[in-house]
C-alpha cells in the first residue's frame, strides 16, 4: 500500500502537469472540497437570504440561534430531517422520490468544469484548479443546466395535484424558452474567445478586457436568462405561491421538500459562477497580469480564489436583492419577454458582434487591448441605442413629467375616440 | 496506468454504457406510463452521449444531451402531461400476439443486419483518413465547423431553410383562430 502511494505520488516539477496517479488523487480531493464548499455556501445563502430580506423590509430576521443567528441553518436542517415525509394518494412513487434528486444533481454537476483559481503548484506537479478541464466546458454547462427542468416538471407531474402539475408545466415552458435566449446571448462570448473551453474564455478576457465591458448587451440578456433558469423572482412562476399554493413542490414535505430550495440555491451559486466566468474574467484579478503568468505560486492561487469567491458572493447578493425588490411577472409577460424581446435582440447582437470581429480581423488588428478598446466603443453605442429604444420616453421623460403643449393636445385628441369604442362595457 | 490499463478501462466503460443504453431502451419500449417511458429514453440518450464522448466526439456527446435530453424530451414530457392520458393501468398500446411476433422478427432482422455489417469490409468512402492531431487552435469544435461551413455549406444552408419553413408552419398553425 505504502509502496503504491510512493509510486503514485512521484515528486515532479511543480510547474508541469502531474502524472496520471497524482491527477486522479487530486481530482478526488478537488471534488470533495468543491462539493463541501458549495453545500456550505448553499446553507449560508439561505441564511443570507433571510437576513437580507429582513434588512430590506426593516425587520430583524433570524437572530436567536447562535451568535447573530448563524446556527439557524443547522436548526433548519435538523427540523427538515425530523419532519414526517408524506406521500400523496396516487402519486407516482418512483418519480416522486426521484424528482428532488433530479433537481439537485444538475445544479452541482456544473461545478465540475468551472475554473475557480489559478493553477496550484505542488511537489507532485501543477494542479489545475478546476475539477474537470473539459475542452467543451461551456457546452457542458449549457447541457447540464438544461436538465434541471426535469426535477421540477416531474415533481409537478408525479404529485397527482393540479396545482403542482401547473407549476411543473410552467417550469418546463419557461426553462426551455429562456435556455434559447441564454444560449444565443453567450454566442458572442464564444465568438470573441474562439473556443468553448472555459479556461480559454478567461484567457481571452485577460488579453482583451472583461466581457462585461465588451459585450454588455449579452451580459444583460444572460443575467435575465439566469434568473429565469434558477426560477428566482421575478421568474418564480413555477412556484408562484399566490396562485398555485406552492407550485411544483406543493405536495412535498420534510427533506424531500428541502431538496428543492437547496437545488435552487445551488443553481444560484452556479449561475453566479457562470456570470463571473463568462463576463467578469473568472478568477482573474483586474488591472494586472501578475496572477495570469507563470510561475504559479500558492499565494496566487489563494488570491485568485478569493477574487472568484468575491465575484460569486456579489452575484448571490444581487440575486437576493432583486428578489426582494421586484414583483413577479405575469405568464404572458414572461413568454413575450423571452421570445419577442430577448431572442431577437440576442440574434441581432450576435450578427453585430460577428461582423465587428470579422472586420477587425480583416483589418489586421491583433486580438489584444486595441481590439478590446474598439469593441468597448461599439458596446457603449449599442447599449445606449438599446436603452433609448427600450425606454421610449418612459424613464428619460416619464409620464408624470411636465408635458409640452403638443403632448397634452395629443392625449386629449385620443381620449374621446376611445369612449366611442363599441364593446360589452361601453 | 496510461499504457497497459487503458484498453481495459476503455472496454469496461464501453460495455457499461452500451449495456445501460440497451437496458434503458428496452425499458423505454416496454413501459406503459408515457412519462416513465420518456424518462427511460432520456437515460438511453445519456448512455449514448457517454459512448460518443469516449470516442473523443465530445461535441456530439454534449449536443446529444443538450438537444435531445435537454430540449426535445422536455417538450415531449410537456405534451404528454398536457394530454393527460389517464392512469397508466388503463393504457395499453401493446399490439396483440401477431404484432409482438412481427416486432420480434423486425428486431431480429436488424440484429442480423448489424452482424452482417460488422463482418463485411467497410466501404472505402467511410474509412477515415489516418488520425491527425486536433488543430491546436479552435479546439474540438473547429473540426466539425470547418467542413460544415466550407465543403457542405449548401446542404447546411438548405437545411436551415427547411427548419425555417417548419418554424413558420408551426407559427401559422398556432395563430389559426376560428372565424367569427
Amino acid at each position: 500500500m505504502v509502496h503504491t502511494f510512493s509510486l503514485l505520488l512521484q515528486v515532479a516539477d511543480s510547474q508541469l502537469p502531474p502524472t496520471t496517479g497524482v491527477f486522479v488523487i487530486a481530482s478526488i480531493i478537488k471534488m470533495l472540497v468543491m462539493f463541501t464548499l458549495v453545500m456550505v455556501t448553499v446553507a449560508y445563502t439561505t441564511f443570507a437570504e433571510r437576513r437580507i430580506s429582513a434588512w430590506i423590509q426593516d425587520r430583524h430576521g433570524p437572530n436567536r440561534v447562535g451568535p447573530w443567528g448563524l446556527f439557524q441553518v443547522l436548526a433548519d436542517g435538523v427540523k427538515n430531517f425530523m419532519k414526517e415525509e408524506t406521500y400523496p394518494a396516487d402519486a407516482h412513487k418512483v418519480l416522486f422520490m426521484l424528482a428532488p434528486a433530479l433537481a439537485f444533481v444538475p445544479a452541482m454537476l456544473t461545478w465540475a468544469v468551472i475554473p475557480f483559481a489559478s493553477p496550484l503548484p505542488t511537489p507532485w506537479g501543477r494542479i489545475d484548479m478546476v475539477v474537470a478541464d473539459l475542452p467543451v466546458g461551456f457546452l457542458f454547462t449549457l447541457a447540464i443546466s438544461s436538465l434541471g427542468v426535469y426535477g421540477l416538471t416531474l415533481a409537478g407531474w408525479s404529485s397527482n395535484n393540479k396545482y403542482a402539475l401547473l407549476g411543473g408545466l410552467r417550469a418546463s415552458a419557461q426553462m426551455v424558452s429562456y435556455e434559447i435566449a441564454m444560449g444565443m446571448s453567450t454566442v458572442c462570448v464564444l465568438l470573441l474567445a474562439g473556443n468553448v473551453h472555459l479556461s480559454e474564455i478567461i484567457t481571452q478576457q485577460v488579453t482583451m478586457g472583461w466581457n462585461v465591458l465588451l459585450l454588455s448587451v449579452a451580459f444583460f440578456l444572460f443575467i435575465i436568462a439566469a434568473f429565469a433558469e434558477t426560477n428566482r423572482v421575478p421568474f418564480d412562476l413555477p412556484e408562484s405561491e399566490s396562485e398555485l399554493v406552492a407550485g411544483y413542490h406543493t405536495e412535498y414535505s420534510a427533506m424531500k421538500f428541502s431538496m428543492f430550495p437547496i437545488s435552487e440555491y445551488a443553481n444560484m451559486i452556479t449561475a453566479g459562477a457562470m456570470l463571473s466566468t463568462l463576463f467578469l474574467g473568472g478568477w482573474d484579478i483586474p488591472f494586472t497580469t501578475w496572477d495570469n503568468l507563470p510561475p504559479f505560486t500558492v499565494l496566487k492561487t489563494l488570491l485568485t480564489f478569493g477574487f472568484f469567491a468575491a465575484k460569486v458572493v456579489f452575484w448571490l447578493f444581487f440575486f437576493i436583492w432583486i428578489r426582494w425588490t421586484l414583483p413577479r411577472f405575469r405568464y404572458d409577460q414572461l413568454m413575450s419577454l423571452g421570445w419577442k424581446l430577448m431572442l431577437p435582440i440576442a440574434l441581432a447582437y450576435v450578427a453585430l458582434i460577428a461582423t465587428v470581429v470579422v472586420v477587425l480581423d480583416k483589418a489586421g488588428i491583433v486580438r489584444g487591448h486595441m481590439f478590446g478598446l474598439i469593441l468597448f466603443g461599439i458596446n457603449i453605442v449599442s447599449v445606449a441605442a438599446l436603452f433609448f429604444w427600450l425606454d421610449r420616453g418612459r424613464m428619460v421623460s416619464p409620464a408624470y413629467s411636465r408635458l409640452n403643449r403638443a403632448g397634452v393636445d395629443q392625449l386629449r385628441a385620443v381620449a374621446p375616440r376611445r369612449s366611442t369604442l363599441k364593446g360589452p362595457g361601453a | 496506468m496510461s499504457n497497459q490499463f487503458y484498453p481495459l478501462f476503455y472496454s469496461f466503460h464501453f460495455y457499461l454504457f452500451g449495456l445501460m443504453a440497451l437496458a434503458s431502451s428496452l425499458m423505454f419500449v416496454t413501459r406503459k406510463s408515457p412519462v416513465a417511458a420518456a424518462m427511460w429514453l432520456v437515460a438511453t440518450m445519456f448512455a449514448l452521449a457517454a459512448l460518443y464522448i469516449m470516442l473523443d466526439a465530445q461535441f456530439v456527446g454534449v449536443m446529444q444531451v443538450l438537444v435531445y435530453a435537454g430540449a426535445i424530451m422536455v417538450v415531449f414530457l410537456f405534451v404528454v402531461m398536457l394530454l393527460n392520458l389517464g392512469s397508466p393501468a388503463d393504457l395499453n398500446d401493446m399490439r396483440g400476439k401477431w404484432g409482438r411476433l412481427l416486432a420480434g422478427f423486425v428486431g431480429l432482422a436488424l440484429v442480423a443486419e448489424l452482424m452482417a455489417l460488422t463482418k463485411s469490409p467497410l466501404d472505402l468512402r467511410l474509412v477515415l483518413p489516418a488520425a491527425t492531431d486536433v488543430p491546436p487552435t479552435g479546439g474540438v469544435i473547429a473540426s466539425i465547423a470547418a467542413p460544415m461551413f466550407k465543403e457542405y455549406l449548401l446542404a447546411f444552408e438548405l437545411t436551415s431553410v427547411l427548419l425555417l419553413a417548419a418554424i413558420m408552419g408551426a407559427v401559422v398553425l398556432a395563430k389559426k383562430t376560428d372565424a367569427r
